[in-house]
């Protein structure tokens, strides 16, 4: 059964990387690079079952968490071209 | 009830992959920035969920469905909130949602 989602899971992954590379702009290889840590957090998972190590659950935990945090960094630099500021008009 | 059970995991999974290759071709093929965010996003929003119920229900009651849980939580609240966040830096960056060959998107 979660031989058949990898597979799914690993062809998603292979359209997000061609985004990446073709990406005309930043945002759209952001938008990918979010889309491909999304489905690794999903093929860690379906790995876990797979193998019966179910402690890599807490590892594909991990990685949504930092998955999240990243975008939400880059497209903080990407927006206002820094990373210590705050929203508008809170300088 | 076990093999019912089996089936029901076998259609949630099916359902899982398909939109995410469905998301998948999206992300390549739409024509604009912001559709392909609508792609991305639905596709996002509609593949995690039902492969992590999967789960869920093989796993049967124990911790490793709370971790699950919480992952597809987590997944449930952050995969829109980047979308957002990522639609708003690029219209600030300057991505206006026309295009001249598409029209307005």
């Amino acid at each position: 059964m979660f031989e058949a989602a990898s597979i799914a899971i690993l062809v998603t992954m292979v359209l997000a990387i061609t985004r990446v590379l073709l990406g005309p702009t930043v945002y759209d290889r952001i938008l990918a690079v979010n889309m491909f840590g999304t489905k690794t957090v999903l093929i860690i998972a379906a790995i876990a079952f797979l193998s019966g190590r179910t402690d890599l659950l807490d590892i594909a935990l991990v990685y949504a968490l930092i998955n999240f945090t990243g975008v939400i960094a880059v497209l903080k630099f990407f927006e206002y071209g820094e990373f210590s500021r705050g929203g508008r008009g809170r300088p | 009830m076990d093999g019912a059970l089996d089936i029901f995991c076998w259609i949630l999974v099916l359902i899982g992959g398909a939109f995410g290759v469905i998301g998948g071709i999206g992300i390549v093929r739409m024509p604009t920035f912001f559709t392909r965010i609508h792609a991305a996003g639905m596709a996002e929003t509609m593949c995690a969920p039902p492969i992590l119920l999967a789960m869920m229900i093989q796993a049967g009651w124990s911790l490793i469905t709370f971790k699950l849980f919480l992952i597809m939580m987590f997944l449930f609240l952050t995969s829109p909130t980047a979308s957002h966040a990522l639609a708003k830096a690029a219209l600030h960056g300057g991505i206006t949602p026309y295009d001249e060959e598409a029209g307005e998107s």
